[in-house]
């Protein structure tokens, strides 16, 4: 599944965000960032200690199912009281959810984690970013493996000379997208897609920021 | 590949079926021209072009461009290295013809390194296309006069196409097909990553040659020496895709610290001698980081000097 990989602001730039902010609602998300262990119960309830040990007054905290769905506004309506006691709400979710919040409410939104990629998990507490949203999926080519996200350089005509036994050059713990492509494509029997020349991209396939009506 | 298809010196000399040298000059990390024009002073009666590399290893130099218009105006032959890494199509092709405008007739298309190696390893890199593209791109620039938008080029770029290839990266076995597709993407001459396993360096350019590819494009052979046997460490265990084998090393600290400089020249001369003959080597590219002024002696040594006169 889809996941929202995030992590945890520093505490020093959270206080600096809240400055002069003293009484706060705080706000999880059961969906990502519970998998996370950044935006959960748990974590919730450990930043509202951390908050009032600094002597800011916690109004009220929860955890979202969804912080991301629209059907958030409706719960949200539930906590209205303790949420209009509070002068901003630190948000620990993605910023989808950090976004979605604040287009439902009028209250100022702090963002307690950062959003580091879109990915999935691949093992026991293991997210990997597979899928960049580029447009122009060249999968086809590639053995179902994504260049343009797994190499670093995003090169699609193949792998630079920085491989390291499988390995990326920049970071041991990630594999070289074309080395896992060549094996691939050599099991496969497609070697010969390794050969063609892709061209450059068309990165106005969909201009950032996307936007999409259905054509009904 | 005896026809010339530009003003190239370097084109010249290969097409002439002589060996060519080459050699490299790092730009300074200030302004200072004295700094590249010294450098190129050294080695200027002893290669035939001079590569200018463009913000190697990621750090924040003096462009290669500019350091480039400085050789051109000293009356020598610049090769115009270019990565991908920090500009996009639009500034690529803009700085292909600025260089062309200062007739400078050699570029070396390549990626680049990461930016995480360099002085901004927070800095957001670019790859908007990669070295593959580059090279379609400057020979769709010189032989058709065509923009990549599909414009029309007045005075279009007169250049000698180049690449790199890492003959010792992993897996070998791509290695081949790889410069096989720079070969079709349009490269027209190669300089390889430094050799150390010369063993190696054959077999792959035994696969060269059995698919005929050195009869497509020149092969310059990289070579660096050491300087140190410390450098000769940290080229085997710290430096990504370089092969060199324990004897080397073993040989370098063998030898008492202060002797040391003069076995690297050593090792770099054995080197280019064993690989003189060799089907498939068209000449030689001497990669003598911040040590320029050895590479007249390491020219000499190998037999290499007199360097040929080309009629323009």
């Amino acid at each position: 599944m889809i996941r929202s990989i995030t992590q945890k602001k520093s505490d020093e730039e959270i206080d600096h965000l809240l400055e002069g902010l003293d009484r706060i609602f705080i706000i999880g998300c059961g969906t990502c960032a519970t998998l996370t262990h950044t935006g959960g119960l748990a974590e919730v309830e450990a930043m509202g200690e951390n908050l009032s040990g600094k002597g800011k007054l916690v109004t009220g905290e929860m955890v979202l199912p969804v912080a991301c769905d629209n059907m958030a506004a409706d719960i949200l309506r539930e906590w209205s009281e303790k949420m209009n006691q509070a002068d901003a709400l630190l948000i620990m979710s993605c910023a989808f959810g950090v976004q979605s919040i604040a287009q439902q409410t009028s209250k100022m939104v702090v963002p307690a984690l950062d959003t580091l990629f879109i990915g999935k998990q691949t093992g026991a507490g293991q997210f990997d970013e597979i899928c960049t949203q580029c447009g122009t999926c060249i999968l086809g080519e590639t053995g179902g493996i994504c260049p343009v996200t797994s190499c670093h350089k995003g090169l699609v005509n193949g792998p630079c000379g920085g491989t390291n036994n499988g390995k990326c050059e920049i970071d041991n713990n990630k594999d070289c997208a074309w080395t896992l492509i060549y094996n691939r494509l050599k099991d496969l029997g497609r070697l010969d897609s390794m050969r063609k020349l892709q061209a450059p991209r068309n990165h106005q396939r969909e201009p950032s920021p996307g936007k999409y009506i259905l054509p009904f | 590949m005896s026809e010339t298809k530009t003003p190239s010196k370097l084109e010249k000399i290969l097409s002439s079926g002589q060996l060519a040298v080459t050699s490299e000059c790092g730009p300074p990390r200030g302004s200072d021209p004295e700094v590249i024009r010294k450098k190129a002073q050294m080695i200027k009666d002893h290669v035939d072009a001079i590569n200018i590399t463009d913000n190697q290893t990621s750090v924040t130099r003096l462009c290669s461009l500019a350091a480039c218009i400085h050789l051109k105006l000293m009356g020598l032959e610049p090769v115009l290295q270019m990565v991908v890494r920090d500009r996009n199509r639009i500034a690529l092709q803009s700085d292909i013809l600025g260089a062309a405008s200062f007739d400078i007739h050699n570029i070396l298309c390549l990626s680049g390194d990461h930016q995480k190696f360099g002085d901004n390893p927070q800095g957001q890199n670019v790859f908007d296309i990669d070295s593959m593209q580059l090279i379609q791109t400057v020979r769709l620039m010189r032989d058709e006069g065509k923009f990549l938008g599909g414009d029309d080029i007045a005075r279009p770029p007169k250049m000698f196409v180049g690449a790199a290839a890492n003959p010792f990266a992993d897996p070998f076995e791509i290695r081949v097909p790889r410069l096989a597709k720079k070969v079709a993407a349009g490269a027209e001459f190669i300089q390889t990553q430094c050799i150390y396993n010369v063993d190696r360096f054959k077999e792959w350019l035994k696969g060269v040659v059995d698919r005929g590819l050195h009869e497509k494009v020149y092969i310059l052979a990289g070579v660096t020496p050491f300087k140190s046997a410390g450098m000769a460490k940290y080229m085997k265990n710290r430096v990504p895709g370089m092969d060199v084998p324990d004897e080397l090393v073993k040989r370098m600290s063998g030898v008492p610290k202060e002797k040391q400089p003069e076995e690297g020249l050593s090792i770099c001369v054995e080197t280019i001698e064993q690989l003189k003959e060799v089907e498939g080597v068209s000449g030689f590219h001497i990669m003598a980081i911040e040590w320029e002024e050895k590479v007249p002696e390491i020219v000499e040594r190998s037999g290499l000097y007199p360097r040929p006169s080309v009629g323009e």
